[in-house]
């Protein structure tokens, strides 16, 4: 980093709020896949959207351009960010709404919280909303007295269950739909006892429980997908009309976004109006889009704040390898492929972000030294099926990798003696750095075979090695390597092209 | 410092590499090409495929179709600025009431109401979405927010293709809804359910 400081903060401001695993991931993981239920849940549900996914993206002959159109627009944002969000605040100034700015979470929520007492309100309606999520908002507020209702159903579910959100795009997605009825039963004020476990039941049980709330809330708390800079537009993507309702029927509008949100014209929003739908729901387009500009007079909220929010986001884009990560939509794409996320479910990353795109952004705002965060980098195969999936092309498997070295640099920095890791890899950087040593290692292979005993199984191996074995055994070692058993089947003859010298030297490294 | 310069500041600090970034490549689809035939084909198709009901009608079969699609209807909700003529069919127009600027419809009379009429701005074939865009024949946004039937008029004009040629004839700065079908989730292991808060009933009368 530059020397040059103009007086500008140089340490990275961090984020708050629901970014922290509490535990690391291989722990929470290895519990959570142990229940079968959940895995069943999960691998019905991500498999039914990768399928739909894949269909309508397919019907475009143009995804790749959208693509990467989505991911240079992206960039560009970045690049440009801090005029493009005063040019926001411009028009959404000028057009009725008032901007405010948040720091981190806590900053925000009392922002928000300020904004519904002067309002007199001790209830608001809710849209679903990452960002709110991320500053514990709903929390917040209840320890303030006021009421915050979720009406978009698989947040609802989530509330009503007293649980926590599993996935970016269906936070109910590890609830099937007969533990749903149950919590409907259980927790539903006046639902019809009879009420069976058939989707639509539940949707218009939903529809019936909320549309009171709708009618007579007079504010709404909202997140958004899309600011536009050049208009002062937002955008709120959705398909229940729960988010309308939020957005049309009350008095006062308070929208909580990321500083990343931005884009810079109102026509940007064909290249993402195609990319979102068909990556999140596998839909040609999402039910309803809300696009609202600061106040119209007689046409919806008379009062609109909106407030901008950092908490980590500064300290992604200050990660040149890591700021891409910023680009993320929240489509959801890339946990719905991922063969990790598919196993554990969400709860298992512990952050509001879980999968793939959770693995890096979670990190890159708290910083990889924060609590149990430094594990989320690993949590993944490296199999690269994120970036494939993601419609802004974020190199996800590279961030990782990334993020796995600063985790390591970060932990070299801890301590003073090596670690197991560390002696490993020394010693395998000897065994590998010449055909010569490795053909020494190579002659402990019988050793091996020795130790996997009779079922030929190595089932434990000894110190962190034990990690690899906790769930699969390895196979028995051969009782020689490749190298010698090619070099005893090729004796070098006389007559081949190749002198005897040759031959042996490129048995020894090659 | 204000959260305001905090926040700007640490952004130029983070972008002090000053990231070079290459031009945006547009060369995705502007336009499909499709002529007005085509166009109203792949939007049937489309809202077909949400669960929307679809009518394609003649200028003056417009007004008998609404009468039909109203028929087991009380009152309904109409903007200030609905072509007169589409009304025709009724013989009582006192069923229609109009939510005008100077005097809005309360919340609670617009749910009371059993349907709502409007016209459109745009509409999009390729995904099947409907623009309403807050002009005098669509009205304000609650009135085809809460009545549970919609009744959705798309003049055979407003059909583009693809989405770069709606956002080209939409003025960004009102106060828009893309409506792609009526209201539905997904949030019950990721199967579609069509209705849930938005209109469950979506009929479209598309006006050749």
């Amino acid at each position: 980093m530059s020397q040059i400081s103009l007086g500008m903060p140089r340490i990275a401001s961090y984020g708050s709020g629901n970014l922290f695993a509490t535990e690391s991931f291989p722990h929470a993981a290895h519990r959570d896949l142990d229940n079968a239920q959940l895995r069943a849940n999960l691998g019905h549900a991500t498999g039914t959207i990768r399928e739909k996914r894949l269909k309508v993206v397919a019907e475009l002959p143009d995804w790749e351009e959208l693509r990467e159109a989505g991911s240079v627009l992206k960039q560009q944002v970045m690049a440009d960010l801090p005029r493009l969000l005063v040019q926001l605040e411009e028009n959404v100034t000028q057009r009725g709404g008032t901007v405010h700015w948040a720091r981190d979470a806590q900053e925000a929520n009392e922002i928000v919280a300020g904004l519904i007492r002067a309002e007199g309100a001790t209830e608001v309606v809710k849209v679903k909303s990452m960002a709110t999520q991320e500053i514990g908002l709903n929390e917040y507020l209840e320890e303030q007295g006021i009421a915050a209702y979720e009406t978009d159903l698989a947040e609802l579910i989530v509330q009503l269950g007293h649980d926590k959100p599993s996935h970016i795009l269906v936070p109910a997605i590890h609830k099937n739909r007969t533990e749903i009825r149950d919590i409907f039963l259980a927790e539903m004020a006046g639902v019809d006892p009879e009420l069976t476990d058939d989707p639509r039941q539940l949707a218009m049980a939903a529809r019936a429980h909320l549309r009171r709330k709708f009618l007579s809330t007079k504010v709404a708390i909202s997140g958004a997908n899309f600011a536009i800079a050049d208009s002062g537009t937002l955008a709120v993507v959705e398909s229940e009309g729960n988010g309308r309702m939020c957005l049309t029927l009350p008095e006062t509008l308070i929208t909580v976004m990321g500083i990343e949100k931005l884009l810079p014209t109102f026509l940007d929003l064909e290249v993402f109006m195609a990319l979102l739908p068909r990556s999140s729901t596998g839909e040609r387009m999402n039910p309803y889009t809300s696009l609202w500009t600061g106040v119209t007079e007689g046409d919806g909220p008379q009062n609109f704040h909106l407030v901008l929010l950092d908490n980590g986001r500064t300290a992604a884009l200050a990660d040149e390898m890591g700021r891409s990560a910023l680009h993320c939509i929240r489509c959801s794409a890339c946990m719905n492929v991922c063969p990790v996320y598919e196993r554990t479910g969400g709860h298992a990353y512990g952050s509001t972000y879980p999968g793939p795109i959770g693995a890096i952004l979670s990190p890159l705002m708290t910083g990889i030294e924060a609590e149990e965060n430094n594990s989320l980098p690993y949590a993944s195969s490296l199999c690269g099926a994120c970036f494939d999936a993601c419609p802004v092309k974020i190199n996800i498997p590279e961030i990782l990798v990334h993020l796995r070295g600063k985790d390591v640099d970060a932990e070299h920095a801890k301590r003073k003696l090596p670690s197991q890791m560390d002696v490993g890899m020394a010693a395998a950087r000897v065994a590998f750095s010449s055909g010569r040593n490795l053909a020494l290692v190579e002659k402990g292979l019988p050793l091996g075979k020795l130790m996997a005993g009779p079922d030929q199984k190595i089932k434990r191996l000894p110190g962190m090695a034990g990690g690899w074995t906790q769930s699969r055994d390895i196979p028995a070692p051969p009782k020689q390597s490749f190298r010698a058993w090619w070099k005893k089947e090729h004796v070098p003859t006389p007559d081949t092209s190749q002198t005897p010298d040759a031959a042996a030297e490129s048995g020894e490294d090659g | 410092m204000s959260a305001r310069e905090e926040i700007l500041d640490r952004i130029r600090a983070a972008l002090s590499d000053q990231p070079a970034v290459p031009p945006v490549p547009r060369n995705y689809r502007q336009t499909t090409g499709l002529d007005a035939q085509a166009l109203v084909e792949l939007l049937v198709d489309r809202l077909v495929d949400y669960k929307a009901n679809v009518f394609v009608e003649e200028p003056d079969g417009v007004s008998g179709r609404i009468g039909e699609l109203l028929a087991g209807a009380g009152r309904f909700v109409i903007p200030p600025g609905l072509p007169v003529g589409w009304l025709a069919f009724d013989a009582e127009p006192a069923r229609a009431v109009v939510d005008h600027p100077d005097h809005p419809l309360t919340v609670g009379e617009l749910d009371a109401m059993d349907a709502v009429l409007t016209c459109s701005a745009v509409a999009v074939a390729e995904t099947g979405t409907i623009v309403l865009d807050g002009s005098a024949d669509q009205g304000r946004r609650a009135i085809s927010l809460v009545p549970d039937h919609h009744i959705c008029v798309v003049p055979v004009k407003s059909i583009v293709g693809i989405l770069p040629e709606a956002l080209q004839r939409l003025d960004g700065t009102r106060p828009l809804t893309l409506i792609s079908g009526p209201s539905a989730t997904s949030d019950i292991e990721l199967e579609r359910v069509e209705g849930v808060h938005g209109p469950r009933r979506l009929d479209v009368i598309i006006a050749v």
